[in-house]
């Protein structure tokens, strides 16, 4: 059975719809003058277990299903929603959407069942991949295992979240697109103490997978160590610098830096506004000759891929960045046919009761010349951040941070002590122009990210190899 | 449907959840229905942009098999999906732990009284009428000063809900309330000069909010006065946040006095009751039943009944922030905040704005926080800044680009003083708000 008939039959069938229901709602809709309109169904199956204390502490279950109505015309766009599946109530949302569009010539449209895009990821249900007694079972195991590995332990938290999506997008171009959207994510966070003072690490990750990610080669563990390991570093940390001066970036996570400074800036609607500091400047020098950023939704099983876009457009690996050079910007379909381009299957929402926007899938920085060791050795005072917490734009003025919550200081050459979290600061368009080392160890980030955008959050991803930016500010407390 | 017709629709609806609960073998449940409807429009440059129809509904239970607790929830309010929840629920609590402190609250301390909090004042607002109040607001600012050079648009929102709560303990209540909002974000300059910034107004009687065009004109000037805004050089300096940045200050402080963070020892405020914290003219109080407040609640998010209290008084930490399990945990009493605080209120002082610019003297004012940079843990402190520099109680130039950072410890003691001008716009209502000293991080 295809993607297309499997999510139809577990979507529509059992709140008695039909294809040619979904052909009824688009012609209402078509009986105005639009330049796009579409209806986005959609049901979530989410679970999430939690480990505190040592016990199960709490477990949770929701299901939501519900279809999106839109309709644009130009720049203006009416938009309903209903979490009632039936054919009436559809009708209706339709009536009031399309009031947005003034009368005119109206459209027959003959929906086509598509046949299904590529596949990055195996249709599966996580919450079904294993029974709840196994998944339990492997909680309280990791607890046990992290608790050995460090007596200063006090306190484990373990949560571990799958959710599985089915979609089906019907367009004003006939087409009928389905997704089925796996995504699985676990987290280990542990608090540490020694001599009255206390710390906390964290590690986690995931991705479009069922639950056997995690039992593959020791992942669970392996994040569990992690967070160990950024507690114990943080119970020796001293405080950071404050200042401006050279800061050196490690691989995977850190490529937060690009999805901040560079990615949201260059998402179509900023730039089809103008309210970008890269509005208008496809083809300038923004980065360094070493810096090429793609953002990249065709990685298989990763926590951004996507076959298809929230509106039916098949994921692109779309370049930012090439040598230093502004080449391109993400679109969804209602920016890229204003702009006059072709959307990049960048269009995503975070349910049907939202619209979509121009959003990053996966971004990161292709890998560079340099070996990481001689990065390091290179700089005689500076900062080396290898992982942070979450970051923030203002797209505008291009003026973005991101905060490192482990960080050491280089001196000499040689990083030497861990210091405390700190936020960093800088300016979108140039910060790129500095970066005077790229290494070759490209990573990708474990699995965690989730990108918030006019209040709707989705899952993305990031990357890039060790990075050296010869001037970044960096917001500790210790003065020069 | 009307809306009391509604909310005994609901409450039955509840009720099934408690009594199905109650027939798949648990010994305990509480249960939760909301629906939502609403409007948001917004306008740019002009012209209408979007049009959304909002309607929202979701029902959540809990139920306990003695200590063991399950949760599901659902957006379908239908009889059968309210089964399949339940059932849901109870498998999940088939699989959770023996936990000694779960279980619903004492019963003595249910709500008993449901004054009226005036938190119901539907609009009537028609789509049409929305866009006009959005296009006057969007217009206004575009108008205001011709350094205005594009524009985000001006967004309406007016939304009701209606909650129904209810346990099987035998409480079962149901209330609806509204909010409506007007914001405008605009541009100014031009290129790598470009500035933007906004202002909303927020409340849940329409004939609260401030007019469209003081919304529009209000975000004009404060878009405007960041032209030309530059980072300052690392330095120590007094700070001081305005009213509205100031009220995430206590925001962490609730966070960090809170049972949740308490009893996983993850918070640089562990053993504060009756611990100076703050300096002695500080008094923070929580006041639950304020007549049309953004955060008045009669109860909290498990049916206890909420009330007027003090969590900090002379700098010290009268209460924590708990809930009836984290209460359990820590040896306490709930202090109805399952779910969080209603109103608090830090008690300003004498000073205005103008009056704390000047006894500030020299420093940095804060109109603007970006980034997460608190960790709860240790209190450390460090988020990106843009505001204005002051000299001599005037502002100098704007600011951009910089980092405040310190220990939420140390700048709670050193709150300077807290100014009367109040945001009334957040749960959270302080004036703006002196710091002695932080550190400033900076290109100079």
């Amino acid at each position: 059975m295809s993607v297309l008939e499997q999510v139809s039959q577990s979507l529509l069938h059992p709140q008695g719809l039909q294809h040619q229901d979904i052909e009824q709602v688009m012609n209402h809709l078509l009986s105005v003058p639009a330049d796009l309109a579409d209806i986005y169904f959609q049901s979530t199956h989410f679970e999430s277990w939690q480990l505190e204390d040592g016990i199960i502490k709490q477990g949770s279950h929701s299901i939501e299903t519900g279809a999106g109505i839109r309709v644009v015309a130009g720049e203006k766009t009416g938009f309903a929603y209903s979490d009632r599946l039936e054919l009436p109530i559809l009708l209706e949302a339709a009536a009031n959407v399309k009031a947005i569009i003034r009368q005119g010539q109206s459209r027959q449209i003959k929906v086509l069942a598509k046949n299904d895009s590529t596949s990055l990821y195996a249709p599966v249900n996580p919450l079904a991949s294993m029974a709840d007694d196994e998944k339990v079972a492997f909680l309280k195991t990791i607890e046990q295992e992290t608790r050995q590995l460090d007596p200063r332990i006090e306190e484990v938290m373990i949560s571990l979240v799958g959710v599985y999506e089915n979609i089906l997008i019907a367009s004003q171009d006939g087409s009928l697109k389905a997704d089925i959207r796996p995504l699985v994510r676990f987290n280990v966070t542990v608090i540490m103490a020694q001599d009255g003072r206390r710390e906390s690490g964290s590690m986690g990750g995931g991705g479009r997978s069922d639950y056997s990610y995690f039992m593959q080669q020791d992942q669970a563990m392996a994040f569990a160590r992690e967070a160990v390991r950024q507690a114990q570093v943080s119970l020796e940390a001293v405080e950071a610098p404050a200042g401006t001066m050279t800061v050196v970036l490690g691989p995977g996570w850190p490529g937060i830096l690009l999805h901040e400074a560079i990615g949201h800036g260059l998402e179509g609607d900023f730039n089809r506004k103008g309210t970008s500091a890269f509005s208008g400047r496809i083809g300038e020098k923004v980065a360094s000759d070493l810096c090429t950023v793609v953002d990249d939704g065709t990685l298989a099983g990763r926590r951004g891929s996507l076959n298809i876009d929230d509106e039916g457009v098949a994921s692109e690996n779309t370049v930012l960045i090439e040598k230093g050079i502004l080449k391109g910007y993400m679109q969804d379909k209602l920016n890229a046919r204003l702009m006059g381009v072709a959307s990049t299957g960048n269009g995503r929402r975070e349910s049907y009761a939202h619209l979509p926007l121009p959003r990053m899938t996966n971004t990161y920085m292709l890998p560079g010349p340099h070996q990481p060791d001689d990065i390091i050795a290179s700089v005689k005072n500076g900062l080396y951040a290898r992982n942070f917490g979450g970051g923030q734009v203002d797209i505008t003025s291009g003026k973005f941070v991101f905060s490192a919550s482990e960080a050491y200081l280089i001196e000499n050459g040689r990083i030497t002590r861990p210091v405390k979290g700190a936020t960093l600061i800088g300016n979108g368009p140039d910060v790129l122009t500095r970066v005077s080392m790229v290494g070759s160890d490209l990573e990708l980030d474990s699995g965690v990210g989730t990108c918030g955008k006019e209040g709707q959050s989705v899952p993305v991803g990031v990357g890039q190899p060790t990075l050296k930016i010869d001037s970044l500010t960096v917001g500790g407390t210790q003065l020069a | 449907m009307q809306t009391q017709e509604q909310i005994e629709t609901l409450k039955n609806s509840v009720q099934d959840l408690l009594n199905e609960a109650k027939k798949q073998g648990a010994t305990a449940a509480e249960a939760g229905l909301s629906v939502d409807d609403g409007l948001s429009v917004s306008a740019r440059l002009g012209e209408v942009e979007t049009v959304e129809y909002h309607c929202d509904q979701g029902l959540g239970v809990t139920v306990y098999f003695g200590q063991r607790k399950g949760s599901a929830s659902s957006n379908d309010l239908s009889p059968e999906s309210l089964r399949e929840t339940v059932s849901a629920a109870c498998s999940i609590a088939r699989h959770t732990s023996e936990d000694p402190y779960a279980g619903l609250p004492e019963a003595g301390l249910l709500a008993k009284e449901f004054p009226d909090l005036e938190l119901n004042h539907p609009w009537g607002l028609s789509a049409e009428q929305a866009i006009e109040y959005a296009m006057q607001c969007e217009n206004a600012a575009r108008e205001f000063d011709p350094a205005i050079s594009n524009s985000d648009g001006a967004n309406l929102n007016s939304h009701q809900s209606i909650r129904v709560f209810g346990n099987s303990l035998g409480f079962l209540h149901g209330y609806p309330s509204t909010r409506h909002s007007l914001s405008c974000s605009v541009l100014a300059g031009q290129g790598e000069k470009m500035q933007r910034d906004y202002w909303y107004t927020l409340s849940r009687n329409a004939d609260d909010l401030e007019s469209p065009v003081q919304v529009g004109q209000k975000a004009a000037e404060r878009t405007v006065k960041r032209l030309g805004a530059r980072p300052l050089g690392s330095r120590q300096c007094p700070v001081l946040f305005s009213a509205e940045v100031a009220s995430s200050l206590f925001g962490s402080l609730v966070g960090a006095l809170s049972g949740g963070n308490l009893y996983r020892k993850s918070t640089f405020l562990l053993d504060s009751l009756d611990q100076q914290i703050l300096p002695e003219f500080v008094r923070i109080h929580e006041q639950p039943l304020l007549p049309a407040a953004l955060g008045s609640a009669s109860y909290d998010a498990e049916g206890v009944a909420t009330r007027a209290h003090d969590l900090v008084t002379e700098g010290i930490v009268r209460s924590y922030v708990l809930s009836s399990y984290s209460a359990r945990k820590l040896g306490l009493k709930t202090t109805g905040n399952a779910g969080g605080v209603h109103n608090l209120i830090i008690e300003p002082g004498d000073l205005g704005y103008a009056g704390l610019l000047r006894e500030m003297g020299t420093g940095l004012l804060v109109t603007e926080l970006m980034g997460q940079g608190v960790n709860m843990v240790t209190g450390d402190y460090s988020r990106g800044a843009s505001g204005f520099w002051v000299e001599n109680g005037e502002i100098l130039f704007p600011v951009e680009e910089i980092t405040i950072a310190g220990n939420l410890k140390e700048i709670f003691k050193h709150i300077v003083a807290i100014a009367n001008d109040v945001d009334y716009r957040s749960n959270i209502r302080t004036g703006s708000v002196l710091i002695a000293q932080m550190a400033i991080a900076g290109e100079a």
